[in-house]
């Protein structure tokens, strides 16, 4: 399979590789995938008073689309806030990445992973219903 | 050394040299049809067809006449598994075979399946061995053709062709081997193994693509089949098809240079497989060797690497060509159905990858290999969230993974 410039530039020098300490007050942690899939991905924000991500790592198992999609994802993040952050499409890392049809489930597993980084921080933070999942607008 | 080192002698073997020489004169030189009776074109052409057959005879032990050219293994094992059971459906329709064979194999029987016959699936264990006692069981009346291969393409294990031989011709049922991976290789005897029909392929052993050849027992039984491809009968009526004198002469060639040179090959490749797995394992425990580490092809290796995926590993080593049983490096999002079979998790199975080594390989690519396997299985892991967990005590089988 061929794989595009920026997937092979990811997947060799991959950004953000790490772990944040997931019971701090200020991370949000988000685990998507499954072993038996071939993906996991570990997604890490680290949040500001302001709602500012100040930073953002990652750690995955999966294919070099997968840990592109994940790398990009964390330079995305950083800097950024997590209202923006939560707009994140994966159709967005599906262009940047140019991913064939087959890899697309990776891009969707990077969104999924935002998506539960940021709902960690808002539990943690008191920013979430008791129980319930808030949809990002 | 070269770069990119080839590991994947499984998949297709180069040409060794000696055999393209033999061939050159065959494309413009003397390159009559072999099925032209009426001039020196023809039976120049012809005389080198049945000298070919003469050099995989005795490789295999099998009498000339018993040899039928084909296009390759998959061809083969076409006309043996379908024209066995066209041929004897008045006897029965019943056939045997295992859920660990190639696709070329295991796609004719489902097409039998599909045409009223009943095809029976001997599962493996851990290893890729069939159970014996039970094939012995499954064997009834209506069994036309049990079909095993002589070794598996993916983990190289072993069939007991002898063991399985005995009983069938005991039963008396036909024994198909597809013996791709084997020939060449390892010493096979259809005499001794009691094999009725056995498939091989040139471009496993050192000769052209595009050429193969199946044996059919003349005597003791004799075995006769429904031609699959009608035409001008060549081949004992059994194979239609102008014959193509080139890759024949080829096969015929690297079917003699393997014969008189296994006794010496064996034994160095196997040391260059044992060598590059010992010096995987030795860097990285906790990596898992698939199928039976005895009973099984001297040159191949298939290793699991846990808490690292197939394909992101098979990326950062594109240095080496070697296969992998990860889904996405084919079209279809299952991992390795031999590997499963085997009773792998989906999780070992995507992370497994097969050294297959050969004749041309050496000591300098396989350390070369070793290195780089190891350094990328390491920096992998540093980016793992399943290889931190399990170094924070975290039992991965215990996690609630979301599915998606």
């Amino acid at each position: 399979m061929a794989y595009s410039e920026k997937v092979l530039d990811h997947y060799q020098n991959p950004r953000n590789v790490g772990s944040l300490d997931k019971d701090a007050q200020d991370v949000g942690t988000g685990v998507v995938g499954a072993p038996e899939c071939g993906d996991v991905m570990k997604l890490q924000i680290k949040v500001d008073d302001g709602g500012k991500i100040v930073d953002a790592k990652f750690k995955t198992y999966g294919c070099g689309s997968a840990i592109a999609s994940s790398s990009l994802a964390t330079e995305w993040l950083k800097g950024t806030t997590v209202d923006a952050a939560a707009r994140i499409k994966n159709t967005q890392i599906v262009e940047e990445l140019s991913l064939p049809p087959v890899k697309i489930h990776c891009s969707v597993l990077a969104e999924d992973a935002i998506k539960a980084a940021i709902d960690d921080w808002k539990r943690k933070n008191g920013k979430l219903p008791a129980g319930g999942e808030e949809q990002s607008s | 050394m070269k770069v990119p080192i080839y590991l994947d002698y499984s998949a297709t073997t180069p040409c060794d040299p000696r055999v393209v020489e033999r061939m050159l004169p065959f494309f413009s030189d003397t390159f009559g049809n072999a099925a032209s009776r009426s001039h020196a074109f023809g039976w120049a052409a012809e005389a080198a067809v049945e000298e070919a057959r003469s050099q995989v005879a005795q490789l295999i032990g099998a009498h000339e006449k018993e040899i039928i050219w084909t296009s390759g293994s998959t061809e083969a094992n076409n006309l043996a598994i379908k024209g066995a059971a066209e041929m004897y459906a008045q006897k029965g329709r019943h056939l045997i075979t295992a859920v660990t064979e190639h696709k070329a194999v295991l796609d004719p029987m489902k097409h039998l399946e599909t045409r009223g016959y009943r095809i029976t699936w001997l599962p493996v264990d851990g290893r890729g061995h069939i159970d014996l006692q039970q094939l012995e069981d499954a064997i009834t009346d209506e069994t036309v053709l049990v079909s095993l291969m002589a070794a598996n393409n993916e983990v190289g294990t072993l069939h007991p062709l002898a063991e399985i031989g005995a009983i069938c011709k005991q039963k008396g049922t036909l024994f198909h081997s597809d013996a791709t991976q084997m020939a060449g290789k390892l010493p096979i005897d259809v005499i001794a193994h009691d094999v009725d029909l056995l498939s091989l392929s040139a471009h496993k052993m050192y000769g052209p693509k595009g050429v193969g050849c199946l044996y059919v027992r003349r005597k003791n039984p004799r075995v006769r089949l429904t031609a699959q491809l009608d035409g001008g009968g060549h081949e004992r009526g059994m194979r239609s098809g102008t014959l193509n004198v080139t890759g024949i002469v080829g096969m015929g060639e690297a079917a003699r240079i393997c014969r008189e040179e296994m006794a010496t090959e064996i034994p160095q490749v196997q040391a260059l497989r044992d060598r590059l797995q010992q010096r995987i394992l030795g860097e990285l425990p906790d990596a898992v060797v698939n199928g039976d580490p005895e009973q099984r092809l001297p040159h191949l290796t298939n290793i699991s690497f846990p808490y690292v995926e197939g394909e992101s590993l098979i990326m950062g080593i594109k240095e080496i060509a070697v296969s992998s049983g990860s889904a996405c490096t084919s079209a279809s999002l299952e991992p390795s159905y031999v590997l499963k079979n085997l009773g792998l998790g989906d999780e070992l199975a995507h992370s497994s990858i097969r050294f297959s080594l050969g004749r041309f390989t050496t000591e300098e690519e396989v350390d070369f290999a070793a290195d780089r396997v190891t350094g990328e299985v390491k920096r992998l892991r540093e980016m793992s969230p399943l290889w931190e967990m399990v170094q924070e005590g975290v039992d991965l089988s215990q996690v609630k993974w979301t599915t998606h």
